[in-house]
């Protein structure tokens, strides 16, 4: 693997020159080293570029690293990797994702993730996206994500964007059966002219099913950001969404969170904020010793921790 | 020492909100400013900490002029200020909060004094993130906690009072109490009795002047009998002593 892939690895998915568990790094549209686990199957797809990945039931305690990188120019990568998790398993997912880009091309990374979780099992999904190098070509990272919980399972998934990327959509659909339950926490930043937008939509089919959806988001320079969720509540069951982004200098971010109540004993809640940083906190901060920019780059940093 | 010589404020109304206040506050010790509302106390701690500017007047930090510096440069010379209404940060967990006050990584133990002080357990409370999920006396004693870890020369306090129910104001009051042994002064804004009787010297402001000011032994008498018999607000106080 080449220097900017191993950077890349280092910041997305906490790699130390080896992974523990199952993986598989794709690198420029290539699987360059892969290796399954006795309770976790990864095979390539033999129709399309991608992964089909089988988790075994009552896998617990493992975890499973899927990093991609695109460090040429000019290349659009699509990857298709599904995830079948069997019963009452419990097992962490690293799906971390960066471009590298010096040049003026293009770059871009698309990859469709989607989980089919069983009955009684509880996935952690973490997923950064990062996008490097000096050049002024766009980097552009598409990530789709598809999932199906099962009965009294359970999905946290923890996806951030934590710089560089010029242009993303980032699109998350979900649906949660009886007692499953779904937490989202996402985290964005964009600066300069990027562009991002986040569009989440989840059913709740399942009686006692939840969702929890929290993003927050910094727009910093020239960027721009939109937010669409829809929560849709289609039986007993409780949904809470909360989106509070930050702007600086002429960022702009447009949120539209969407609740559907279908359900009569459907308790759907959201809150959204959305402003320049309060000025009493950068006050507070100048009290500690802080500059004004000093404070503003801390709260900034604490915010999308 | 902090002196404050002739200090003038006016409101962006025009109106005189203090006029030629001349104050001394000593290195160490708990001076509480006192008097009616409106009389310009949170306008004086303002200043003290820089976040007004005096239209009038300079202010001497150990000699020192420092009239000119700002918010920033005044808490690196060792001036802390705790809000009336303390800060919340969506992320700023209570170590984090701390540990930006201290200038510094604070270790298990270090957080465990600066939270036991305030009645707070560390391991309870590090983690917390200092948002509204936190009561208004859990947010006052953090933001009393903050000051402590800065090592202040002077550290004042805008009614710390408000908004606390009685049992965190009993432990407010103990924090303060027990702050009188560390090697700075406290400055306390406050209308509050309680706080008047741990006093050492009190300062009363009364329609932007100082009215009097000196030891607690020899100012609380009147300020309690005043309380208890209040003035016509045509000729005095306005009976909010």
């Amino acid at each position: 693997m080449n220097q900017n892939t191993e950077e890349i690895l280092k910041i997305v998915s906490d790699w130390k020159g080896s992974f523990c568990g199952a993986y598989s790094i794709r690198e420029n549209g290539q699987s360059i080293s892969r290796m399954s686990s006795e309770h976790i199957h990864i095979e390539p797809k033999k129709d399309k570029p991608g992964l089909d990945i089988h988790v075994d039931d009552g896998t617990k305690g493992e975890t499973l690293a899927i990093p991609a990188c695109v460090t040429v120019p000019g290349l659009d990568d699509v990857v298709y990797n599904d995830f079948f998790i069997g019963k009452d398993c419990d097992i962490k997912i690293i799906a971390g994702c960066g471009v590298h880009n010096d040049t003026g091309e293009p770059a871009r990374h698309n990859g469709i993730h989607r989980f089919v979780i069983g009955e009684g099992s509880h996935v952690l999904y973490e997923e950064k996206h990062i996008g490097l190098g000096k050049g002024i070509g766009r980097k552009t990272i598409d990530p789709v994500t598809v999932i199906e919980i099962g009965k009294n399972a359970s999905m946290e998934m923890d996806t951030s964007q934590i710089g560089g990327v010029t242009d993303s959509k980032r699109v998350t659909r979900a649906s949660v059966a009886d007692g499953g339950r779904l937490v989202v926490h996402e985290r964005l930043l964009t600066e300069k002219e990027q562009r991002a937008s986040t569009e989440f939509a989840v059913d709740m089919d399942g009686k006692d099913s939840s969702v929890d959806l929290i993003s927050r988001s910094v727009a910093k320079d020239d960027s721009y950001q939109a937010f669409h969720s829809v929560i849709r509540g289609n039986a007993p069951c409780s949904g809470h969404s909360e989106c509070d982004a930050i702007i600086t200098g002429n960022g702009k971010v447009s949120a539209s969170p969407q609740l559907d109540a279908n359900d009569i004993d459907a308790a759907l809640i959201h809150e959204a904020a959305i402003g320049k940083i309060a000025g009493e906190q950068i006050l507070k901060l100048k009290t500690f010793g802080l500059t004004e920019e000093q404070a503003e780059e801390r709260i900034i940093r604490g915010f999308l921790k | 020492m902090l002196e404050l010589r002739n200090l003038s404020w006016n409101a962006p109304d025009g109106r005189d909100v203090l006029e030629s206040v001349n104050l001394v506050i000593p290195d160490k010790g708990l001076m509480a400013i006192t008097g009616p509302n409106g009389g310009g106390k949170t306008t004086l701690a303002k200043i003290i900490a820089g976040i007004e500017k005096p239209s009038q007047g300079r202010i001497f930090l150990d000699g020192e002029d420092i009239t000119d510096l700002d918010v920033t440069e005044r808490a690196r010379k060792g001036i802390s200020y705790a809000f009336q209404q303390p800060v919340r940060f969506k992320g700023i967990s209570v170590k984090d909060l701390l540990e930006i006050a201290s200038g510094d990584t604070l270790d298990e133990e270090h957080l465990c004094l600066l939270l036991s002080k305030v009645g707070l357990c560390a391991r309870d409370y590090e983690d917390r993130e200092v948002n509204a999920s936190l009561s208004g006396g859990e947010i006052k004693r953090i933001e009393i906690a903050s000051v402590l870890a800065r090592h202040s020369k002077i550290a004042i306090f805008d009614e710390p009072e408000a908004g606390i129910d009685l049992w965190s104001f009993a432990g407010l009051i103990d924090a303060f109490e027990d702050m009188k042994g560390e090697n700075m002064a406290q400055v306390i804004i406050s209308h509050q009795e309680r706080i008047l009787r741990v006093a050492d010297r009190i300062a009363v402001i009364e329609k932007g002047r100082i009215r009097e000011e000196g030891s607690a032994v020899d100012i609380l008498p009147s300020l309690l009998s005043d309380a208890k018999c209040p003035r016509c607000p045509a000729h005095g106080m306005g009976g909010e002593a």
